[in-house]
């Protein structure tokens, strides 16, 4: 096994990371303050995906907007997911708040009903963004000689959105209202804060990042319809590993997951899909509340 | 500061078990004991003030504002802040977040430098965790989270609870000047001593009704009204 051949593969899994990281940090981030397990946090992936590349396909078409064609489909996809996380948390969950089961069950119906409108609106045939010019291309690396210019964005763009949310959470009052609901959500409602609007931006701002996830995954690789229910396990396995509601803890288990599972299908790819879950079992067996995950409450 | 609590025939029931049936009770400028034995329904009581649990008959009004129904949030900025029952510190937030968390969003004569110049212990354990405190450190933050508030009322449960008696003093001494600067003080306490000294008059809660509000003083002296309404018999 070559040198070039290991630093190809670790690059592949650290940029599978990076997008596991972005959307499965979305899915702690609302699990930790409100302990709703969102089953459609895969259906806000998609709704970034498809509606972000329907703004971008029609910006994109045209030579005087192509050039930001991206940035926009970005913008419009990681709007579109927390507007429609918004209307998740008020509508349907905001009031089930406590109810576990149910909440995990609603968002089960949700998410195969936007699955199914997905379907309707935008049809069922695959689709991928084009990266905009600067991110387009190789870039050189050492050793390798060179590598995708857009998966080393991918970890860049993972890099500034966990700095981002250790900075809102460690150095923002709304940060420490979001810990402290995640602590104890009814003495921090007896400190006079108003929790469910809290609850509401932490779920816009977790949508956002499924939203986000959405439009840079879809233009690493192509996305078709199924693609909610793989990053849905995939967010929950990262969680399960990492520990619940850990911003720390979500990065190590996606690096873990996403190296693991590139290193598993270079090495054994018949087998690579148990290594993910075997990574799972083995943590749960030793340390049942994830890695940097907290006991109790 | 300071403001007119009212309790009126306040009925709690979780399921089956009823908790409160009929409390009455009325708050104003003179800080106020409510004492009685575990179970009686005093935390639930404190809880039902605040819209921490459902009441489900009965009023509570604040300076005529009625505030059942209102949810813990609404009461609090509706001038009513709970020092709780076991402290409940944020363990995820330091000291000083614990503070910043609450400041700055009513006017009022508490500022987080009076919090610190109050209780210097705090300022030195600024950056320490909520649960990284010594029980005493715990209480005086908790109280400093009331108080930052800037309440009208400060309702306290239990919070000499586990604590070394001289720590049991300077609790005593601060609940002093609390109620001496105007704040309305509502003091739930199984401690006798804590409760005689803050409060000139005392509210026994006996199985979830006010069995007899009197003064402190007669309670001290009564022996065997201790024994009947607290179980304790002497000096405890």
């Amino acid at each position: 096994m070559s040198l070039q051949f290991m630093i190809t593969v670790t690059l592949n899994g650290l940029t599978l990371a990076a997008l596991y990281f972005i959307v499965a940090s979305g899915f702690s981030l609302i699990f930790g303050l409100m302990r709703t397990v969102n089953m459609a946090h895969g259906s806000l992936y998609m709704i970034g995906a498809y509606v972000g590349f329907a703004v971008f396909d029609s910006l994109y078409a045209s030579n005087a907007t192509a050039d930001y064609a991206w940035y926009v489909g970005l913008l419009a996809g990681v709007a579109a997911a927390a507007v429609a996380g918004v209307v998740m948390q008020v509508v349907f969950l905001g009031w089930m708040q406590g109810q576990e089961l149910r909440q995990a069950l609603v968002t089960i119906g949700l998410s195969i009903i936007i699955a199914d409108q997905l379907l309707a609106h935008f049809g069922g045939n695959p689709f991928q963004f084009f990266a905009p010019d600067a991110l387009f291309g190789p870039t050189p690396v050492p050793v390798i000689g060179r590598y995708s210019t857009f998966r080393l964005f991918q970890i860049g763009l993972a890099l500034a959105v966990g700095v981002g949310l250790w900075l809102l959470l460690n150095k923002t009052r709304l940060g420490i209202m979001v810990r402290a609901g995640v602590d104890d959500r009814q003495m921090l409602a007896a400190c006079g804060v108003n929790v469910p609007l809290i609850a509401v931006a932490t779920f816009a701002l977790g949508a956002g990042l499924a939203g986000l996830g959405g439009v840079v995954g879809a233009t690493a690789q192509p996305v078709a319809l199924g693609v909610d229910v793989k990053f849905l396990l995939t967010s929950l396995v990262v969680v399960i590993v990492g520990g619940m509601g850990s911003i720390g803890g979500t990065a190590i288990g996606a690096i873990l997951i996403g190296v693991a599972e590139q290193w598993g299908q270079a090495l054994f790819p018949t087998y690579s899909v148990i290594l993910t879950f075997a990574i799972m079992v083995a943590v749960l067996a030793v340390r049942p509340q994830g890695l940097l995950g907290r006991t109790g409450r | 500061m300071g403001g007119r609590l009212e309790i009126d025939d306040l009925h709690v029931n979780f399921g089956q078990a009823v908790i409160l049936q009929g409390v009455t009770l009325s708050l104003d400028r003179a800080p106020l004991s409510l004492v009685g034995r575990n179970g009686m329904g005093k935390s639930t009581l404190c809880h039902a003030i605040m819209g921490m649990v459902a009441a489900q008959k009965g009023s509570v009004t604040l300076d005529g504002r009625p505030l059942l129904g209102l949810g813990p949030s609404r009461v609090a900025r509706g001038g009513i802040a709970l020092v709780p029952q076991g402290r409940r510190m944020f363990p995820s937030l330091s000291v000083h977040e614990h503070l910043l968390l609450v400041a700055g969003r009513t006017k009022g004569a508490w500022t987080v430098e009076r919090v610190y110049e109050t209780f210097p212990r705090l300022a030195e354990r600024r950056r320490n965790g909520g649960n990284q405190l010594s029980g005493g450190e715990q209480q005086m933050l908790a109280i400093s989270r009331a108080l930052l508030m800037n309440p009208r009322i400060v309702i306290m449960d239990e919070p000499s609870e586990g604590l070394a008696p001289v720590i049991v003093d300077h609790l005593i001494e601060t609940l002093r000047a609390i109620a001496a600067e105007g704040m309305g003080v509502l003091l739930v306490e199984q401690n006798m001593r804590v409760a005689t000294s803050v409060s000139d008059q005392v509210a026994i809660m006996v199985t979830g009704q006010i069995a007899a509000t009197m003064p402190a003083r007669d309670l001290e002296a009564d022996r065997d009204a201790q024994r009947r309404y607290l179980g304790v018999s002497h000096g405890h």
